[in-house]
């Protein structure tokens, strides 16, 4: 990487740039406008749900006879739904745009370890992404055996799940080389005198969730093959023998076990819901620290919970399980590593918790949004214990309950955390200020909204109003008594998407306000604030790279004459 | 500025990037084939009946491609071993045998294929064969892409060596150690496919 | 290995050769050992017992693993723990299966 500069045109330098923020930034936009693509996907879901046997409005007619979607379509919704928020919306916002951006700022250098493998990364998630969608558009619509694509039923669905397949494979590559890229930049390029234990919770959390990423992804990576193989080349590594469906023998070799592509799908599955709270996490702390004017409690204590928290991931994905007749001393097994996981969790929460006792806590819109992740994710992790607890799970699995719980942690819990980080950091990037007033409205409806939509699933869950229904368990006695409850999660997932315009509004006139020539407008302690300008400079990002002497969030240090102390300020 | 430690060690860690990073890509390749390694395990325990392998693949073919990859990985190590001593013809001289090796493993394998399928034994004829073909037929993609990496630092890539030989050096560890993987990947295949 | 002169390269080349040497020999131990009626386990065990050398010999080597940093070292250790992971658990669920 030499500086001499060449002569940049609009290909190098914006479109197939290597510089780090122009790469996060790429990620940024492009998966939130995917998780708006996968929100709209669930609102017209919510129609059917809310009100089955009505045509749906403005898009029924595209969906299906009448404007009534046929349950394959819902079902293609559903998949997609999942599949565009996890895999095109929220890692590629929380890894990829926030990682890549943030953490070179963060440790103190000046780009990623290898700035070309980094754009290379972001055009895969982009094609993989591109190649997702053509699924609507194959014959027979878009993958409908959910994001979870359990055989034989995945095996034998249209061509949908075939682009699905590939899609993925393009996904996990991307994922991949920005794993290696986030590991050996944190590992290798960290300023002077930033040591492992001087290190913000962001680069943390970035750190862990790249490990997880690295290793859990491939074997999908191998299921992915397996099934594609399944239904290209007609292999029975998941279809079993003597398949039979409607009423006719299908002909395959048979042999295969459709609980190997469970385990396979799992082994990543389960590590890959790490992946989305940890970077979470990350962002919280750094908002909470910074907001309340004092240091993070805990912060070894935190470090450690995170490390364990991630070690534990892989051994616990078999929880997802239960149900399949597994005998009861693995089941015990699994059941013990998933208790024992939800330790460091707390612990977690704790110290993010605790970090607000004797505070001077500022309510500005990061910390409102990160104020609120708090109780959220604690809703969504209790909510997570009957599920791990076997004998519950019996009566819980695949029911609305766990629609519930993993939607709480991600929705009014990742998703607040990055809208957290988007507010918190957006003087960074463009050197404007948000609208406040914008800001405390978005806050407001969306937890308002966010806990109308998912609460009531807990209740339909403990019923026993199945998942991905689609008529919302109309046709089902015991859903009777809950079935009101659609009409309100529906109106209030509409009116969550109607919130999402002071958001958008507020980006659009904050992007073309004046710029507010302050580098440091919160008074924060990481570098990332402190020794770069606003927004931060082209290639280097620093004028001089710089030295860091004290830990990062070294707040109201007695007989200091500011509130913080910056990392690299010495003495 | 440029990015620190794309040549020189980094004094506490000890390695250079692209090390680390190549090590960090080969342990998710360990996984990845492990993903495959444990599917063949979980499908031959819970099956009522699995072939031998010697009954179906040809064990002296294979036994000659376990020797050429590993005559290849030697000259792959040799290649940058004669970069460290500044022999730059030598260094062509290896790479081009450990393409060649490499090349001829491919040209057995496909033997092997086409004699399968010419028997009529195809991927979807049973389990053995379905993961004997996904596991070489991976393992081959993996050889193939070894050896574009290989052939560009052997022809258009070797300018590097006259501007920057420490880093082209490097360049070339980091490819060997690729390559070491794909022959490691192998050393466990050839067993576990046709001699067990 | 930056630093490595030009005698200490010459006798990693005789190292080299000499791992060849042991690499060919395990190749067709295993071949012939392939060809002995041993029963089920005692088979797996010598074919991936030896396996493992070739392995080793090759990662130690070849990959100058035997040299190597302790930041590699502990990417290894835990890739390993996860392969082992993905390897017994599936196997030790499915053996544990309830029948029905």
């Amino acid at each position: 990487m030499s500086t001499d500069h060449h002569k940049e045109s609009i290909w190098t330098k914006y479109i197939f740039s290597t510089d780090h923020k122009i790469i996060g930034l790429q990620y940024g936009f492009t998966s939130l406008v995917w998780l708006l693509v996968g929100f709209t996907l669930m609102m017209i879901m919510r129609y059917q749900l809310a009100y089955p046997g009505n045509p749906v409005p403005i898009v029924g007619n595209l969906l299906g006879e009448g404007g009534i979607i046929p349950p394959e379509m819902y079902n293609s919704l559903g998949a997609m739904h999942g599949t565009i928020m996890i895999f095109l919306g929220v890692v590629p916002l929380a890894f990829g745009a926030f990682g890549n951006y943030f953490l070179p700022l963060q440790i103190g250098t000046i780009d990623m370890a290898f700035p070309k493998l980094n754009a290379a990364s972001y055009w895969m998630y982009f094609v993989g992404s591109i190649v997702m969608i053509v699924g609507f558009f194959v014959p027979g619509g878009a993958a409908n055996s959910g994001w979870t694509s359990y055989p034989p039923l995945s095996v034998t669905a249209t061509m949908g799940q075939t682009v699905w397949l590939l899609g993925m494979v393009f996904l996990i590559t991307s994922s991949l080389l920005g794993s290696v890229n986030i590991l050996v930049t944190v590992i290798q390029l960290r300023a002077k005198g930033m040591t492992w234990m001087r290190l913000p919770i962001f680069v943390w959390t970035q750190f862990i969730t790249a490990f997880l990423l690295l290793l859990a992804f491939p074997p999908l990576e191998a299921a992915s093959v397996l099934q594609l193989m399944d239904r290209l080349v007609g292999t029975s590594f998941f279809m079993p023998s003597g398949l039979v469906v409607s009423g006719v023998v299908q002909n395959y070799t048979g042999g295969g076990s459709p609980l190997l592509w469970q385990h396979l799908f799992w082994f990543l599955a389960h590590p890959e819901v790490y992946v989305l709270i940890l970077p979470a996490f990350g962002i919280i702390t750094e908002v909470i620290a910074n907001n309340t004017r004092k240091p993070i409690w805990g912060y070894k204590a935190m470090v450690y919970a995170m490390v364990f928290l991630g070690f534990m991931s892989f051994i616990v994905w078999a929880h997802h399980m239960y149900i399949t007749g597994m005998g009861t001393s693995i089941g015990a097994f699994f059941q013990t590593t998933t208790m024992i996981i939800s330790i460091p969790s707390v612990v977690i929460l704790t110290t993010l918790f605790l970090s607000l006792w004797g505070g001077s806590i500022r309510f500005n819109t990061p910390m409102l949004f990160a104020l609120g992740f708090i109780p959220m994710f604690g809703i969504g992790g209790l909510t997570g214990l009957p599920l791990g607890l076997a004998a519950a799970d019996i009566h819980l699995h695949d029911t609305y309950y766990v629609i519930g719980h993993f939607h709480y942690i991600v929705a009014p819990g990742t998703i607040f955390a990055l809208f957290a980080g988007i507010y918190y950091w957006f003087p960074k990037i463009t050197g404007k200020r948000t609208n406040e007033t914008l800001g405390k409205l978005h806050f407001f409806f969306s937890f308002i909204f966010m806990n109308g939509v998912f609460m009531p699933m807990f209740v339909q869950g403990l019923a026993g109003v199945s998942r991905r229904l689609w008529d919302g368990g109309e046709i089902y006695a015991h859903a009777a008594d809950v079935l009101y409850l659609n009409e309100v999660m529906s109106i209030s997932a509409w009116l969550l998407g109607l919130a999402q315009i002071f958001f958008i509004v507020n980006m659009i006139i904050s992007l073309r306000g004046k710029k507010t020539g302050e580098t440091n407008p919160w008074g924060a302690t990481t570098i990332d604030w402190t020794d770069t300008t606003s927004p931060p400079l082209g290639h280097g990002n620093f004028e001089t790279v710089p030295t860091v002497y004290r830990g990062p969030y070294e707040y109201s240090v007695p007989g200091a004459d500011k509130d913080f102390t910056p990392q690299s300020e010495k003495g | 500025m440029d990015i620190p430690y794309t040549v020189k060690d980094r004094p506490d860690t000890g390695l250079y990037n692209g090390k680390l990073g190549i090590w960090l890509f080969l342990a998710s390749e360990v996984m990845l084939f492990g993903g495959l390694f444990s599917a063949y395990v979980f499908l031959r325990t819970g099956a009522e009946s699995w072939p031998t392998g010697a009954d179906i693949l040809n064990v002296p073919l294979a036994t000659l491609n376990t020797l050429f990859l590993i005559t290849s990985s030697v000259t792959m190590v040799m290649s940058w071993a004669s970069l460290k001593l500044k022999e730059f013809d030598k260094f062509k001289l290896y790479a081009g045998l450990t393409l060649l090796l490499a090349a001829s493993f491919l040209v057995v394998k496909y033997f092997e294929y086409t004699a399968k399928f010419h028997h009529g034994l195809f991927p979807s004829t049973n389990n053995f064969l379905g993961i004997y073909f996904t596991l070489t037929g991976l393992h081959v993609i993996h050889i193939i892409g070894g050896m574009i990496v290989i052939f560009f630092f052997w022809m258009p890539g070797a300018k590097m060596w006259e501007s920057d030989p420490d880093r082209f050096t490097n360049r070339i560890e980091i490819v060997g150690l690729y390559w070491h993987f794909v022959d490691l990947v192998w050393i466990f295949l050839f067993p576990v496919l046709y001699l067990l | 290995m930056a630093d490595l002169t030009p005698e200490e390269i010459k006798h990693h080349v005789k190292t080299y050769v000499i791992v060849f040497v042991v690499l060919a020999f395990f190749t067709i131990v295993t071949v012939a050992i392939s060809y002995l009626d041993l029963g089920v386990g005692a088979s797996v065990a010598l074919a991936l017992g030896v396996a493992s050398i070739k392995g080793a010999l090759v990662a130690s080597y070849f990959m100058h693993l035997i040299d190597e940093k302790i930041t590699i070292y502990w990417t290894l250790i835990v890739t390993v723990a996860m392969f082992l992971i993905l390897m017994f658990l599936p196997l030790g669920n499915m053996l544990a299966q309830t029948k029905i």
